[in-house]
This record gives structure tokens, C-alpha cells and sequence, in this order.
């Protein structure tokens, strides 16, 4: 007799390692480690082929708590390490994760160059406007008026758009998504791993002990209300005008991914040594 | 529900419905969504229990590893009534973001006392009966369906009512139970 | 724990850890307990440890009250009380007990872990949450902030100001807190062991610190009135405090994205005359070794406190260890000479704080200074740290200086700096090799000559009585640094009780190192111990490198974040006096 679906080869627990997270009950990180072993089951890749990299933070120890090849970097340089590890095989698919500190402000400038470079990764930013590792400072994204212990009166500073930024820098899918939403969220992460080049998917990931009004989130977030759009000037437009709640893939590109310019060439080092030769 | 009583809830039945036929009906898509169901509440009952091994909270752990289980059990029997070898494939899509039998990651707190979880099982149990209410109720579906999810809705309502009595056994939490007068833990 | 006692059963110092789950509230207790041995007239010094966890982890606060000030821990802990046991056996190496030793716990949580019994410590079940359930809104970890003061026989007067000052919001929750401390008292009373302190000394106007704070506070001493940094464990807390300090002394803290970002702006705010700090860990510092170098070739004078932790990488971010030496002396690419000093107590992180900055305004010049998790994390009652002489302050160009050279060649190395703003000597700091003026140039002569100028600041550096702390006398020295400077103090007390003479040498100035000073203070030495907590012996190759040591040299290390106790220095000091 058979189920109405031939079941899948592997499930989205064959992905999840038995590494306990540490993470506080209650953080959002939790779905977001659900929705991606959700969607690496579901495009039925294999964990010795999927790298995940990141870097430091509460969100950057999500490698280790799946099955795949993890590499937990330093502060802010996943992306880096991505790159240069997707250059060198091609063949892995390679997700990026960690948060909006080490993503945004330690890893700003890679950021830009990831999008830029536009090769062929999926970079999940866990997204909670705040430090969590360090004990609650403001990130990129924190609101300007929200007070901490390092910035008791507020930063006052507008905060980053990191959608728009990713939009003006070249990145090819751009597409919010939100940790209470693990379905969403994992067809979102899916769809980003199989759009070429760098993918970009900013999951709205609840902080709850220092942020634990995150909590009403789930009453904010709404679906996008039309398609994704595949024109950068529509989607500047959209992305700049958004409440920042709305979910799903916002923009996908059609830029070429990047390649890198595999030689042809047979030559042994002992052959370039001739041209030493007096 | 006392483990022994939901084990008696849980006891496998003559199966439901001849399961050639069934297939790839619209019964069988229907069993397969209860399924689905009830693997995701057991999962993610698991993956609670688990989190407060770590956060030093052993009873709650414990009663979470208990409603996995009885979850877990639900989801066999119905494999087991449907004579299905391999479970079957999840359907993504809920009119909730989750399955209405699970709970939301951000309910969690590290202090919870089992009160606190039973409260959630209670919150998850009653969800399911009204979602298979809705199904009995529904005049458009076939009524195969409508049995089943007549039947199912039952089920639930007697979860509902064994978790309640489950709860006038288990201390009430006092006010101030998630008081933490030390600063959070620091690392990385 | 030292068997020593005094006369009337009373002993010199307790030490006691509190431990339990997240939400016990074992660190507030511990706080209570800490201020309330201030209160008392005694010293006292508060660690902590805790579980990889952000909320609900284990964790114990780690105290040592006493009648004379010291930074070290002790050998063994004379009490341990837990308000549960969950995980708490993963601390049995940082909370060694002895067979003197107390075990308190709540039976209802079942019996101690094996780790922590085996040490054959009394153990006395005592149901904390019960008790505390005697009394209306009662919290265990009041209860067992009681029985911990009464153990080390603190006045109850001293434990109820302590509650007082805690919980300044005073109503039921007050009420209740001190009722369950008195309850927790009575029940010591009962118990057959007990470690009463003896009378304390009487000294006057004690601060209550951690490092963290004591280095904030001597950077603003020192003059500092911009800093930049990047949050990190355990430099957090230095930054936290001075966020508002600063605004209250007319200075400003950005929160930059990145640590290359921090010592680039710091490098800014120097170049336009305010004195510059960051504080960072090792992480950190290792991103920013980079830009140490642009401050050392343009001659533009910063501090920065590395906070150190465990290492490599991210390593063990809550714990302390001595292994930044290598990189904070010789990280920086090229010859780069620059300032390198280590605080070598809690209170010492002001003075050297201070200092530092000092420095690195007098000779315009990068300053690290070396604190450590131990240090800045630590909470310690001290006695008032003594006013330090007049910072240093920076050589500044006039207006319209004739034929002005940023980088003239001076006997002293250091040269007027002109400040923007400041008319007809306008220059540009460079990080490309100069001449005089500051135009970048590639002639081998300016090259050398400008090394030269950099190294001779350095050169002219007078560090007086400061460059170590030196005590005793006898052939046998201890060199050491940092945070391990207490316990080889300590070991020298014991030592002497027994008729065992030592010298001990804690290094402050760490760069530029003082050859001539150290040979002068080692005269006559015939045994030296090099005590550090580093796997690899960095001090111990460092003192190699930069310096001759007389006789046989042994080091005596461990890496982070076990302490090296008083009695293992001791036992050398012992065997070595032995023919
Ligand atoms: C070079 C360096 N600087 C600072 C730190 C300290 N640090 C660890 S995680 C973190 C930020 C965490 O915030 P985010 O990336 O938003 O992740 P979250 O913890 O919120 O998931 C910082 C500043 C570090 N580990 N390394
Ligand atoms: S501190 Fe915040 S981000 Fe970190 S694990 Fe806890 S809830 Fe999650």
C-alpha cells in the first residue's frame, strides 16, 4: 500500500544534529534551525554537500547543530569564508548564518561585497535588532530610541536597511522571512538556495530576553501582497516603502552568478620552471 | 492526561478504511495532514524537552518528553490504521504558521514549571479539536472525511479534558515565577 | 583554605561559593554577601563561573571575605552551599574543597554531585527552599545569603544594611529578603561547623570595585574623553561603565561596527587632540593590530585595554587567561615600538589604566594595557586606590611655528604635534615611512632615522619605581605579572611564617622593557620561579628574550582559567628551601 506521497529519503531531523543549542527557550533562533533543516530535507540534498558558515553570536552557532559541514569563523567573516570556500568547491552548496551584528556591523563591508560579488551562496541573517551574545547592545537594525546599557539614551541613528542595501549592492533574491513562520520560512530558504547567486533571505528572529516585545511580532509580520518582481527599479521602490514586516521573496534577479575562471590549462609546475631557465 | 490514560486513548483501532483505496483520496491526503500533525507536535515537544535538559529545568523537561510521546504514538496509530509502511509526505501548508497542534517556539521560558507546559498542551489540544470540527463540519467535504475528522475531533475534545484534570494536580506558579534576579550569562 | 586559624577558632579568611541553576539568583546573593563584608569592615574579592547557557545556566558565585586585602583565591573553599546541584559538578575544579570544608545543600534536589563529595567535605542537607517557603514571598537564595554570612560569623547588622542597599525598592520584597536571611542565620546556628572571621581592621573610606570599573575610572583620570569600541566579553562591562561616565565629563563613546573600526576612530579622535581609548578582548585585539601600527608610525597616541581571555579564537570567552602577552609585545608588523603595560592587581587596573594613558600622551604613542577576565570581572572591596601623579601630556605644535616639522628629529624622540585647527603647521599624518615633515618617503636614511626617533621616545621613557612591584628579599625571587601577582604574595606570607625568605618581581612596564632595572632587583638571586598562567610559558620566553635572569631559572604555568593557588607556589618556595 502505498502513502499518498513517496516519502522522502531524508527528513528535516536527519539534518539536526544532537548537539542541544544553547540557546535561551524561546529565542526565535530555534524555527529558523527548524526551517532550514526543513528546507535542506525538502530540495533532498545531502549534509556532507551543504556547508553552513558563520561567524560569532548567538545565531552564528547554528552550524553545529545541524548535520552538514559547519564552520563557526570569527566575528563578522562568515561571508568571507563562504566565499572563499564556494570558489574552491563549487560543488557544495553553501548556506551563510549568524546575526545582525555579526552580519551588518562587523560584517558590513563584506556584506556589500557579497552581493556585489554575487556568487552563489544563501546568506541568513537571524535578524533580532539587538546583540544577544553580548547582553543586549544595539546593532544595525536596533530602533533609534531603544535604550541599552551602552547607549542608555538610544542611539539615535537611523537604522539599516539591509534589504535595500542588499538590492543596491547586486544581490540576485532578496526576500524577508519570519522565525514563527517555519513553513514560510523554509519554502523562502528553498527558493533561495536554488535562485543562483547570492541569495540574501532576512529572517525576523525574536531576541527574547533582550528584546521580549519581539514576542508581538508574530501580530506584525504579513505576507508580500504581490509576486516577486525580477526588475531592480520596482523593487528599490517596493523595498524603500515596506513597513518592514512583510514577508516573502521580495525581489529575484537575473544576474549571472559569479564563476570563477576555470583554466583549461594542463600545465604541471614543473613545466613553468623552464621559463626560469637561462 | 496521566501517561496510562493517553496510552489507553492511543490504543490502535481496527484500521479506518481500506487503504488501496484510500491512496490517494482525498481520506488518505486528510489522514496524511493528521499525520503531519502529530509528528511536528511530537517533534517539537522533543525538541522543548531537550532545551530545558539544558537549561536545568528537568521537570518541565520530563513532561515534554511525556506529551512527545504520547504524540508520537498518535502519529504510529495512524500509520497503523492506514496500513501505511512509510509515512507520508508533510504538507507545508497550514492556515496557521504551524500545525495547530504545535507551539510556537517564543512561548518557552527557561523557569516554566510543568503548569506553564500543560498549559500549552491544553492550548495545542483544543486548536486540533476545533480544527477537525471545522472538518466535520465542512458540508463540501466527502464524507469519509467528515467521519474521520468527526472522530478525530472527539479524540481531541477527551486530550482537552484529561489535560485539564491533569492540571488541577500540578501546583498553580505564583506570581513572580519567572523572576531571575541575576543578569543574564555571557559568552562568545 | 589555609589550616591556619587564630587563637579563639577565628580565621584571616573564608571562602564561600553559592551555586545553582539560573534564577536562583546565586550572583545577587553573592553580591549581597560581598557588600555586606564591605559593610563589615572587611576585605573580600567576588568571581563567578557559570554554564555555556544565556539564561538558566548554572552558575556559582565565587567569594573570599577577609581581614586583609588580597586578590587571590584561596587553595580550597571552606563552604559551598547550592540552591540545586543542576550541572553544578562541572565547577568541581574551580571550587576545590578539602576535608575541612562545609556542603551545604537542599535535599530536595537531591544529594551533591560526587565530584564535590569526594573531596570527603561535611555535607549538611539543609532544605533552603522550604525554609524559604516559612516565610511570605521568601527566596532560597536569601535564605542561603544567611547562612553563608553566619557561617563566617558576619553581624547580622552588617547583612541586613547589605539587603538594604540591594533592594532600594524596600516594601513586601524587602521585608520578606530579610526575614529570610535571619531565617537562614538561625539555621547556621545549628550547624556544627562554622568559620567565624576574626575582628576586622579597622581602615576607613573602602571602595567597592570590579577592574572593569577601576580601569574606566583611571582612562578618565588619565585624561581619556573619546572612546570607540566593539562590544566583547569581558570588556563589556569597562565600555558600559563608561558610556555615562564619559558624557558626565564632557567625553564621548561611539559604539563602532567593528574593532577596525574602533582603532581607526580612536586613531582620529587623537589626531584631533582628544585622548583616545578602546577596550577590546583578544579577538578584538587581533583586528586591530593592523591600525597599532598606523598609531605607532604617525605618532598618534592611543590606549588600548585588552581584557584578556582564553584563547586562541574565540576560546573560552567568559575565563580568564595570561596568553595576550605575545601578540600585545610582538604583533604589530615591522619594528613598531610601543607602550605595553599590565595592571597587577584590581585596583591596580586604575593606576595602570592612568599610567597608560599617560604614557601614551607624553610620547605620542600606541599603549596596551594587559587586565584579564580575572581582573575585570572580578569584584573586590579595597582600600581607597592612592591619587597618581599627573598624567602626561602631549608636546603640541604653536600656531605658525617657524619651518615646523611633525616629525622633527628631537633628542627625546618626541616632537611638537600639531593639532588641526591650529594655523600655519599643518601637516598629514601618515602611516607611510616619512621624513621630518611628514612627506612620505622611501630613502633608506629616513627610514632609519625615523626608527631611530621612535625608538628613542621610548628610549626616554622614565618609569622611576614603577616599571614592578617589588617586596621581600632573600636568593630565591618569584618574576611574575598580572593576575597571578596575588597568590605568590600570598605564598610568600606563609613562606615567612616559616622562617622562608623570597623576592617577588610583578612586572607592570612590560614594553619597553627595563634590563638594567631587573638585573639591579635580581642582584644576589640565585633561584628564580616564573609563575604565569600561559601553556606555553609566554612570560617565561619573554623574560628569555628581553632580558639576562641569574642561576637556574623553573616556571611554574598552567593556561587559563584554572588559578594558580598560593599553596603550589608555596610547595616550590618550601622544596627549594630544603638543602
Ligand atoms: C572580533 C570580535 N569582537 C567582538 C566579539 C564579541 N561578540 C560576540 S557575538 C557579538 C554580537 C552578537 O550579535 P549578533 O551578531 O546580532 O548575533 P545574536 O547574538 O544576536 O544572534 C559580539 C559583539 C567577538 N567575538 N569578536
Ligand atoms: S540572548 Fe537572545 S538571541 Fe541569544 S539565545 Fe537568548 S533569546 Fe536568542
Amino acid at each position: 500500500m502505498n502513502a499518498p506521497a513517496i516519502a522522502p529519503a531524508l527528513t528535516a531531523q536527519d539534518f539536526k544534529s544532537d548537539y542541544k543549542p544553547v540557546w535561551c527557550p524561546g529565542c526565535g533562533d530555534y524555527t529558523v534551525l527548524a526551517s532550514i533543516t526543513r528546507a535542506l530535507a525538502a530540495l533532498q540534498l545531502r549534509p556532507e554537500k551543504v556547508a553552513v558558515v558563520s561567524g560569532i553570536g548567538c545565531s552564528s552557532r547554528i552550524p553545529a547543530y545541524t548535520t552538514c559541514y559547519g564552520f563557526h569563523g570569527v566575528h563578522g567573516r562568515a561571508l568571507a569564508a563562504a566565499t572563499g570556500l564556494k570558489v574552491a568547491r563549487p560543488d557544495l552548496t553553501v548556506l551563510v548564518a549568524g546575526g545582525d551584528g555579526d552580519g551588518y556591523s562587523i560584517g558590513g563591508n563584506h556584506f556589500l561585497h557579497a552581493c556585489r560579488r554575487n556568487i552563489d551562496l544563501t546568506d541568513i541573517v537571524m535578524d533580532n535588532h539587538v546583540y544577544g551574545m553580548t547582553k543586549g547592545q544595539p546593532s544595525p537594525t536596533t530602533e533609534p530610541d531603544w535604550k541599552s546599557k551602552l547607549s542608555p539614551a538610544g542611539t539615535g541613528l537611523r537604522e539599516f536597511h539591509p534589504l535595500v542595501i542588499a538590492l543596491a549592492a547586486g544581490a540576485n533574491f532578496i526576500a524577508r522571512a519570519f522565525s514563527g513562520d517555519p513553513s514560510g520560512t523554509a519554502a523562502v530558504i528553498g527558493e533561495a538556495i536554488r535562485h543562483p547567486g547570492f541569495s540574501f533571505v532576512e529572517v525576523l528572529s525574536p531576541c527574547v530576553t533582550f528584546r521580549p516585545e519581539q514576542r508581538a511580532w508574530k501580530e506584525a509580520v504579513h505576507p508580500a501582497s504581490v509576486a516577486a518582481t525580477d526588475d531592480p527599479a520596482r523593487a528599490a521602490r517596493r523595498l524603500m516603502t515596506d513597513d518592514g514586516f512583510n514577508t516573502g521573496v521580495l525581489y529575484k534577479g537575473t544576474r549571472p552568478a559569479y564563476s570563477a575562471a576555470a583554466g583549461k590549462t594542463t600545465l604541471h609546475p614543473a613545466d613553468l620552471e623552464k621559463d626560469f631557465a637561462l | 492526561m496521566s501517561p496510562t490514560k493517553a496510552a489507553r486513548a492511543t490504543t490502535p483501532k481496527k484500521p479506518r478504511a481500506n487503504g488501496t483505496r484510500a491512496a490517494a483520496g482525498p481520506y488518505a491526503q486528510f489522514m496524511a495532514r493528521a499525520y503531519a500533525m502529530e509528528t511536528d507536535a511530537a517533534e517539537r515537544y522533543a525538541d522543548f524537552a531537550d532545551q530545558m535538559d539544558v537549561h536545568n529545568n528537568p521537570e518541565v523537561a520530563e513532561l515534554f518528553r511525556k506529551l512527545s510521546s504520547i504524540e508520537a504514538l498518535h502519529a504510529k496509530r495512524i500509520l497503523e490504521e492506514m496500513g501505511w509502511k512509510q509515512p507520508p509526505r508533510a504538507p507545508l501548508a497550514w492556515d496557521e504558521a504551524e500545525p495547530p497542534e504545535t507551539t510556537a517556539h517564543t512561548e518557552l521560558h527557561y523557569l516554566m514549571q510543568p503548569y506553564h507546559a500543560l498549559q500549552l498542551a491544553l492550548r495545542n489540544e483544543q486548536r486540533a479539536e476545533q480544527f477537525f470540527a471545522r472538518i466535520a463540519r465542512a458540508r463540501k467535504a466527502p464524507p469519509e472525511v467528515r467521519r474521520a475528522a468527526t472522530e478525530l475531533a472527539e479524540e481531541e475534545r477527551e486530550h482537552v479534558r484529561l489535560i485539564r484534570e491533569w492540571m488541577k494536580r500540578v501546583p498553580k506558579p505564583e506570581k513572580d515565577w519567572d523572576r531571575d534576579p541575576d543578569p543574564p550569562g555571557l559568552s562568545d | 583554605m589555609t589550616d591556619a586559624t587564630v587563637a579563639n577558632g577565628r580565621v584571616e579568611s573564608v571562602s564561600a561559593a553559592l551555586a545553582g541553576s539560573g534564577g536562583a539568583g546565586v550572583m545577587t546573593a553573592g553580591n549581597m554577601l560581598l557588600e555586606a563584608a564591605a559593610q563589615a569592615g572587611y576585605f573580600g574579592l567576588m568571581t563567578r563561573t557559570s554554564g555555556p547557557q544565556i539564561r538558566g545556566g548554572e552558575a556559582a558565585a565565587m567569594l573570599r571575605v577577609s581581614t586583609f586585602a588580597s586578590d587571590s583565591q584561596d587553595d580550597r573553599f571552606h563552604v559551598l552551599a547550592a540552591i540545586d546541584w543542576q550541572n553544578v559538578n562541572r565547577f568541581a575544579s574551580e571550587i576545590p574543597l578539602g576535608e575541612a570544608s562545609l556542603l551545604i545543600g537542599d535535599p530536595a534536589q537531591g544529594e551533591p554531585p560526587e565530584a564535590f563529595l569526594k573531596s570527603g567535605a561535611r555535607y549538611v542537607p539543609l532544605p533552603l527552599k522550604a525554609l524559604a517557603k516559612q516565610v511570605s514571598g521568601g527566596w532560597p537564595n536569601m535564605v542561603a545569603l544567611g547562612v553563608l554570612g553566619a557561617v563566617m560569623g558576619l553581624p547580622e547588622e552588617a547583612l541586613e544594611r547589605a539587603v538594604r542597599k540591594s533592594m532600594k525598592k524596600g516594601g513586601e520584597a524587602l521585608a520578606a529578603g530579610l526575614a529570610a536571611v535571619k531565617l537562614g542565620m538561625a539555621e547556621a546556628a545549628k550547624l556544627e561547623r562554622s568559620f567565624p572571621l576574626a575582628l576586622p581592621r579597622a581602615g576607613a573610606g573602602r571602595w567597592l570595585i570590579s577592574g572593569n570599573e577601576a580601569a574606566g575610572l583611571g582612562a578618565l583620570r588619565g585624561g581619556v574623553r573619546f572612546v570607540a569600541a566593539y562590544p566583547i566579553t569581558p570588556a563589556t562591562e569597562l565600555l558600559e561603565w563608561l558610556s555615562p561616565a564619559l558624557t558626565k565629563v564632557g567625553g564621548t563613546l561611539v559604539q563602532a561596527e567593528d574593532e577596525l573600526a574602533s582603532i581607526n576612530m580612536i586613531l582620529g579622535a587623537s589626531y584631533g587632540g582628544v585622548p583616545a581609548l578602546t577596550a577590546t578582548s583578544g579577538p578584538g585585539l587581533a583586528l586591530m593590530i593592523e591600525a597599532l601600527g598606523l598609531g605607532v608610525a604617525a605618532e598618534l597616541p592611543i590606549v588600548v585595554v585588552d581584557v584578556m581571555r582564553t584563547g586562541p579564537s574565540t576560546g573560552i570567552a567568559t575565563k580568564t587567561e595570561q596568553a595576550d602577552l605575545n601578540i600585545a609585545m610582538y604583533g604589530l608588523h615591522g619594528d613598531a615600538p610601543h607602550i605595553v603595560v599590565a595592571p597587577n592587581s584590581v585596583a591596580d587596573c586604575l593606576a595602570a589604566t592612568q599610567w597608560a594613558a599617560g604614557l601614551a600622551e607624553s610620547l605620542q604613542v600606541p599603549a596596551i594595557v594587559l587586565s584579564d577576565q580575572y581582573f575585570g570581572q572580578a569584584r573586590a572591596i579595597i582600600d581607597r586606590p592612592p591619587g597618581a601623579p599627573a598624567s602626561g601630556k602631549r608636546l603640541l605644535a604653536q600656531p605658525n611655528a617657524p619651518a615646523y616639522k611633525r616629525y622633527a628629529l628631537t633628542e627625546s624622540g618626541v616632537s611638537p604635534m600639531a593639532l588641526p585647527g591650529t594655523p600655519g603647521v599643518t601637516y598629514t599624518a601618515d602611516g607611510l615611512e616619512h621624513n621630518e615633515r611628514g612627506t612620505p618617503s622611501s630613502q633608506a636614511s629616513d627610514h632609519l632615522a625615523q626608527m631611530e626617533k621612535r625608538a628613542r621616545k621610548l628610549e626616554s621613557l622614565d618609569c622611576g619605581e614603577d616599571w614592578a612591584t617589588l617586596e621581600g628579599e632573600g636568593d630565591v625571587a618569584v618574576l611574575t605579572w598580572g593576575s597571578c601577582t596575588a597568590p605568590v604574595r600570598e605564598a610568600f606570607a606563609r613562606a615567612r611564617a616559616e622562617g622562608i625568605q623570597a623576592r617577588l618581581v610583578s612586572l607592570r612596564l612590560l614594553s619597553p622593557a627595563q634590563p638594567a632595572r631587573l638585573a639591579k632587583a635580581l642582584e644576589g638571586v640565585k633561584r628564580v620561579l616564573v609563575v604565569e598562567q600561559s601553556f606555553s610559558g609566554q612570560f617565561q620566553r619573554y623574560l628569555k628574550a628581553e632580558y639576562d635572569l641569574p642561576g637556574e631559572v623553573h616556571s611554574l604555568r598552567r593556561p587559563g582559567p584554572l588559578p594558580i593557588r598560593p599553596d603550589e607556589i608555596h610547595r616550590t618556595l618550601k622544596s627549594w628551601s630544603r638543602p
